[in-house]
């Protein structure tokens, strides 16, 4: 909360400086808010003992519904969101880097407002328990359960601390450049300096932590303009990348890109899933470029889990036939890679699943004395075992429980059951496409069924899961 | 006499006949105008909502519509064209219009404005083939329905009552805590 009261101190100083007075008000109010409750937890709650799994896992999944609650008070306070629950919707999908969104009027919100609703993805995209690993935490005790917590098991640094840190100047080095570029493309495409440096920022917040929101109610075909589009889609893939893959890149090692497990089952999954899409989109859009626009725009914004759109969102079910659909829904499910900014399965395990398939028809193949070894390269060579194999296939699996979950809750509410996949997908693997339900008049019920998959499916169900268990056993009296 | 009396009814009748004639031509003249003064009144009522054209898209494929809402964001200047963005309160889109058209258009929609009210009569586009599949209007004329204003920001005085008595709470906790700790 200490953490977040700082943050909300670039919005003030911003909306000072661009002189909106109601919105820093807002935000005055949500710091002395958070200071009062920091103050009372700390008072409360503060221990010396170094965290046990279980209470760092506990620690994460409760953080995040904290931030999702004070982070929604500035927001709520500026009147463009019907109820406080529309709100936290937004804020989780801020943090979770869903995208999808139940803002009011956005065309008319303040820019203190607007630079919050990025800021918030921008520090979701990380890990917000990153944010305090990096800035706050002195020793390391207790840090690598939070770290892992928060859906990073890859420490690039020796410890994670310094894995934290490297991970915000990666993000920090390549926010100057990606708000540069795009701040260029903005002045070229007819918009004054400051609304395009604006807009930049905003953009290239939310499309490297592969978040989706955008300054205008039209997302990105406000702008009308395929040179903002291409870098949009670059950003989008860089933010689909393995931190530790940026680290190597870095470093000088440009082979890995072509020799990692990921970055192959991504390019191979693109194209297959660009390929069934495409199929069902030759008679709605028959011109190449146009297809490359809309469809492979799209998909792409899909498979990285950005959820940035160049359609109005009920296109999709309007226009759109159900093949295309699948395509992007497919593309949704796999998402982008491990230690990444994306959701949803990830490439590294949809690798490891195809490689233990692989195996294992080897061993049916071969005679019985053979032994089958099966090896992949992600940063180095690794035996495929069944020690990578099973948490692979158990993550998988939950996912598509997820999926399906909110699918049968969006078909009890009374939409069709495409509808309701796409929208339960979109959520759950934090992408942000939305093909319509998404809207204030949606059922309460499903507003909190999504909010419950961008959350648990961010942090990638272990600590969201511990914390259930927690409760079920405080319940139980254990 | 009777030739005469002949020629004079003849003349007469082709003089009523002329008459009704004129009559008829004047009736159906002024019938036609106002069939086609009802129908024009009714193609500008037309206005189409931006609901109904992203809805049924396919439908006003390639059509010309009237389009009515607020200028918003920015006027995107490309040579000797802009793009400027209409929303009608549901929904915005993408108006594509030369530059003489728009030049009365001085205020547009954001935080501290109120945009210009227009009326875009144009042909709408369900996926443009000029401008990369993206849903619009090619604008043909573009009226302004009425001005934009300045939106004055008054401090909130509810809001500022709140922060005040957050601080004195704020420093009553941050006092009981330094407290506690001795």
């Amino acid at each position: 909360m200490l953490g977040l009261a700082l943050a909300m101190l670039l919005p003030v100083a911003f909306g000072l400086a661009v002189n909106e007075i109601n919105p820093v008000l807002d935000f005055a109010l949500s710091i002395e808010i958070a200071l009062i409750f920091a103050l009372v937890l700390i008072r409360i709650c503060f221990i010396d003992k170094s965290l046990s799994w279980m209470h760092g896992m506990i620690v994460v999944s409760m953080s995040w519904i904290v931030a999702m609650l004070i982070s929604a008070i500035p927001l709520w306070l500026s009147g463009h969101w019907v109820s406080y629950l529309d709100t936290c919707f937004d804020t989780m999908s801020g943090f979770a880097t869903t995208g999808l969104t139940l803002v009011q009027d956005l065309d008319h919100i303040s820019f203190t407002h607007n630079l919050w609703r990025h800021l918030i993805m921008f520090m979701g995209g990380q890990g917000i328990v990153i944010v305090a690993l990096s800035f706050f935490v002195k020793g390391l005790s207790g840090a690598f359960t939070m770290y892992v917590g928060e859906a990073r098991d890859e420490k690039i640094m020796p410890n994670v601390v310094n894995t934290s840190r490297f991970i915000w100047a990666v993000s920090l080095v390549y926010l100057f450049l990606g708000t540069l570029a795009l701040g260029a493309v903005g002045i070229l495409n007819g918009m004054s300096v400051f609304t395009s440096f604006f807009h930049g920022a905003c953009i290239f917040m939310a499309a490297f932590d592969t978040g989706g929101f955008a300054p205008q109610s039209q997302n990105i075909l406000y702008y009308h303009s395929l040179p903002y589009e291409i870098v949009t889609i670059v950003i989008m893939i860089l933010g689909a990348i393995n931190f530790k893959l940026h680290f190597h890149i870095w470093m000088g090692n440009r082979r890995e890109i072509i020799k990692n497990i990921e970055t192959r089952a991504l390019f191979i999954s693109i194209v297959i899933t660009f390929l069934i899409t495409a199929a069902g989109l030759s008679q709605v859009y028959p011109k190449a470029m146009i297809l490359f626009r809309k469809g492979f725009y799209q998909l792409i914004s899909g498979h990285t889990g950005t959820g940035y759109q160049t359609i109005y969102a009920s296109q999709f079910l309007n226009e759109w036939s159900n093949l295309a659909l699948v395509g992007v829904i497919c593309a949704m499910a796999l998402g982008g890679a491990a230690c990444s900014t994306t959701g949803a399965i990830k490439m590294i395990r949809i690798g490891i699943i195809f490689k233990a398939i692989i195996q294992d028809i080897k061993r049916i193949i071969l005679p019985e004395r053979a032994i089958v070894v099966e090896k992949f390269h992600h940063i180095r060579e690794v035996f495929l075992e069944d020690k990578l194999v099973r948490p692979a296939l158990i993550i998988t699996l939950t996912y598509l429980i997820l999926y399906g979950t909110g699918a049968i809750i969006g078909m009890l509410c009374g939409y069709p059951f495409l509808n309701s996949l796409f929208e339960s997908t979109s959520a759950a693997a934090n992408v942000g496409l939305s093909c319509g339900i998404t809207q204030i008049g949606m059922p309460a019920l499903l507003k909190i069924t999504y909010i419950v998959q961008m959350w648990a499916g961010r942090l990638e169900f272990m600590s969201v899961l511990t914390l259930f268990g927690f409760i079920v056993a405080a319940f139980k009296g254990k | 006499m009777t030739l005469k009396s002949d020629i004079q009814n003849k003349r007469s009748k082709t003089r009523i006949k002329f008459e009704r004639d004129l009559m008829r031509t004047a009736v159906c003249f002024i019938s036609f105008v106002s069939v086609f003064l009802i129908l024009d009144i009714d193609c500008r009522a037309q206005s189409v909502s931006s609901a109904e054209l992203i809805e049924n898209a396919k439908k006003y494929d390639g059509k010309f519509v009237l389009y009515q809402g607020e200028a918003i964001g920015e006027l995107m200047k490309r040579g000797e064209f802009a793009w400027i963005n209409i929303n009608d309160g549901k929904n915005a889109i993408g108006i594509w219009a030369p530059l003489g058209l728009i030049a009365d258009i001085s205020l547009l929609g954001s935080y501290k404005q109120k945009g210009d009210l227009v009326e875009v009569s144009g042909t709408f586009n369900r996926s443009c083939p000029e401008h990369g599949g993206d849903l619009d209007i090619h604008a043909r004329e573009i009226r302004k329905v009425s001005k934009g204003r300045q939106i004055p920001e008054r401090i909130n005085a509810r809001k500022s009552k709140f922060a005040l008595i957050l601080v004195f709470i704020l420093g009553l906790v941050w006092i009981l805590s330094l407290l506690g700790k001795r």
